[in-house]
């Protein structure tokens, strides 16, 4: 029997899909209006919502203050480096696994990704103290290889899902039509895996740029990010809520922009390719 | 050249034995079928021969050449996949034109010859669309283009024909028949159809659980099947198999007679029975009798229309001189 969907059920279906989405989105558009008020209106009790005084002063502040465009370049370095790097391991891993499995393979994928349960703070003192002997403390190319080891399972895994869904003829006739197994990841299977590859890339970035333990505990100055540009208005003096959104506004507006025209494989790679 | 030898070869997948142990030579320029049901294997042993698996033992040797561990690109053989394989990315010019590309041909050279193939198959009027544009026949025809300029030792096919149309299968059987006429290259076929096996092979491999039953031609299968289940599946429909006082009467255990060599009366005859189904062909004219002494209903095959419907009386008399004895194994008694 077809179930019945009446009319009362669908609306009360959008309403609370709606409810929902506001109820997350809502720090966000909190942040957003906080950061169009002066430093006293955002702590006012109680709190003003649309109507008050607009007011950029909080983003030429910022702007004459700090740098931004220093942390949005380390920002982009440590997101792409890490994510450039991570395709490097992680398509040859994800190729072993999808196209030549062994009884083992989805214990060592499992293996991996509970790596990711375990929390930052537990390893913190060990690279801390790996850090400080190789000399890479408040270095990019240091929290490059740290944000790509804490990403390589996702990767490694996401990779595996859309791989597992290539026919596996098509590589074996590359491999009768003479493809070394260098030509067959580079000219079969990756322009087959655009999709997967690019949706993979697109969540790692996002990960990266929001990464904010190891950015925050191994950068001082040279190497600090978007997320280090955030925290510095939260200081001993007291916070500066204002300040503070509008500093984080500009942190998220690149990747809240990319996130947006890229839904459709966002929502793919965060539900590691469960949805068609 | 593609003269391919098999010896003792045999595979296993974890504990399971797909093919316990086969002996096999195909000569240079055959069109061999290898034909069974499904899953017997038949595609193991094409795969095994073209490198995509490895030998669990024995040798693969192709030329008089040891390949059993040779990569399947050195072993000079082109396949044609059943579900074509192509490259969805690329072009049909660059599809056909990619085993070049990895042999290091030079431009002017592929170029030659990929016109040349899309001439043979008629690609032209598509040779530059990508494969999702193209209907099942047309993907095909790509398959076995890409196939073809490598001008491989031999050619292996894994049910090309299969997700095509009926219709369509039937013209592609002729297009590869003509194709291997043409060419006159070794190529190994592998089908569950015995349809395709008879109207196609010179050479045919029948296979049961990873076994050769009986290797010859379509002829021989036909006229001289080495035991029951040669007998059951070449041919159709099917043999009759009848065991009791018929197989006594012929010094046997088992007795076949094929559908077509069963005469039919209106009036008299060995056998008396009632029409269950009759299926009318035109050409022919098939009936399904259940007579007293069988379990199992008769099928004979009238040549023409035969007026007779489903509850009518028959008399049926094979012709003695097309019996097939066998004994209590199930093997042909000559
Ligand atoms: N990679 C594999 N791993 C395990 N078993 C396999 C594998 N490939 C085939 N088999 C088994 O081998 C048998 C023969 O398969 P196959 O050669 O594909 O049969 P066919 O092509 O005649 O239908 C089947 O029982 C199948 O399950
Ligand atoms: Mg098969």
């Amino acid at each position: 029997m077809a179930r019945q969907v009446t009319k009362q059920r669908k609306i009360g279906m959008t309403v609370l899909a709606w409810a929902v989405g506001l109820l997350i989105f809502f720090p966000i558009l909190w942040t957003f209006l906080t950061s169009f008020k002066t430093e006293l209106t955002a702590i006012s009790i109680p709190p003003q919502f649309m109507f008050f005084d607009w007011t950029t002063e909080n983003y030429s502040t910022i702007n004459s203050q700090a740098n931004y465009f220093h942390f949005m370049a380390n920002s982009i370095y440590l997101a792409l480096g890490s994510t450039l790097l991570g395709l490097l391991f992680a398509i040859p891993a994800a190729w072993a696994m999808a196209f030549s499995p062994t009884p083992r393979t989805k214990d060592i994928l499992l293996w991996m990704l509970s790596t990711k349960m375990l929390p930052a703070v537990g390893v913190y003192i060990p690279i801390y103290l790996l850090f400080i002997n190789l000399g890479l403390l408040d270095s990019r190319f240091g929290l490059i290889v740290v944000l790509f080891l804490i990403n390589l399972p996702i990767m490694v895994w996401m990779l595996y899902t859309y791989f597992k869904e290539i026919p596996v003829d098509i590589l074996e006739a590359a491999r009768m039509d003479g493809a070394s197994l260098r030509q067959e990841i580079t000219q079969v299977l990756t322009p087959m895996a655009v999709p997967g590859i690019a949706s993979t890339v697109l969540l790692n970035v996002i990960l990266a740029w929001n990464e904010a333990f190891w950015t925050l505990n191994l950068t001082t100055t040279d190497a600090a990010p978007l997320t280090a540009f955030i925290a510095s208005y939260s200081s001993p003096q007291g916070n500066f809520y204002a300040k503070l959104s509008a500093a984080s506004m500009l942190a998220i507006a690149p990747i809240l922009v990319v996130g947006w025209f890229s839904q459709k494989q966002l929502v793919r790679g965060l539900t590691f390719g469960a949805v068609k | 050249m593609g003269k391919i030898q098999l010896q003792s070869v045999t595979k296993a997948f974890g504990g399971v034995k797909v093919i316990p142990d086969l002996d096999l030579d195909i000569e240079n320029g055959e069109f061999v079928v290898f034909v069974g049901p499904s899953g017997c294997g038949k595609s193991t042993l094409l795969r095994l021969i073209a490198g995509l698996e490895d030998t669990t033992s024995g040798t693969i040797s192709i030329d008089g050449k040891d390949a059993t561990h040779l990569p399947p690109a050195q072993r000079r053989l082109a396949m044609v996949f059943q579900s074509y394989a192509l490259y969805p990315h690329m072009s049909v010019r660059k599809n056909i034109a990619f085993p070049l590309k990895m042999a290091g041909r030079n431009k002017q050279e592929i170029d030659k010859r990929v016109d040349n193939a899309a001439k043979i198959l008629n690609l032209a009027d598509y040779i530059d669309r990508r494969p999702g544009q193209l209907s099942g026949g047309q993907r095909q025809r790509v398959a076995i283009g890409r196939a073809i300029v490598r001008e491989p030792a031999a050619f292996l096919f894994d049910e090309p024909l299969s997700n095509l149309d009926a219709a369509l299968r039937v013209g592609m059987r002729l297009e590869i028949s003509e194709l291997h006429q043409r060419l006159k290259t070794t190529m190994i076929y592998v089908t569950h159809d015995q349809v395709e096996a008879m109207t196609m092979a010179d050479k045919i491999v029948v296979l049961r659980a990873g076994n050769i039953e009986q290797v010859g031609s379509p002829l021989e299968l036909y006229t001289k099947p080495r035991n029951t289940f040669v007998a059951g599946f070449i041919g159709s429909p099917k043999m009759n198999l009848m065991g009791g006082s018929d197989a006594k009467s012929h010094n046997a255990d088992m007795i076949g007679v094929r559908p077509e060599h069963i005469d039919l009366s209106q009036s008299e005859g060995q056998w008396k029975g009632e029409v269950k189904v009759s299926e009318h062909l035109g050409s022919d004219t098939f009936l399904h009798v259940q007579t007293s002494d069988h379990s199992e209903p008769l099928t004979v095959r009238a040549g023409g229309e035969f007026p007779v419907h489903a509850g009518d009386t028959v008399y049926m008399t094979p012709q003695q001189d097309k019996i097939h004895r066998f004994d209590g194994k199930g093997l042909a008694l000559r």
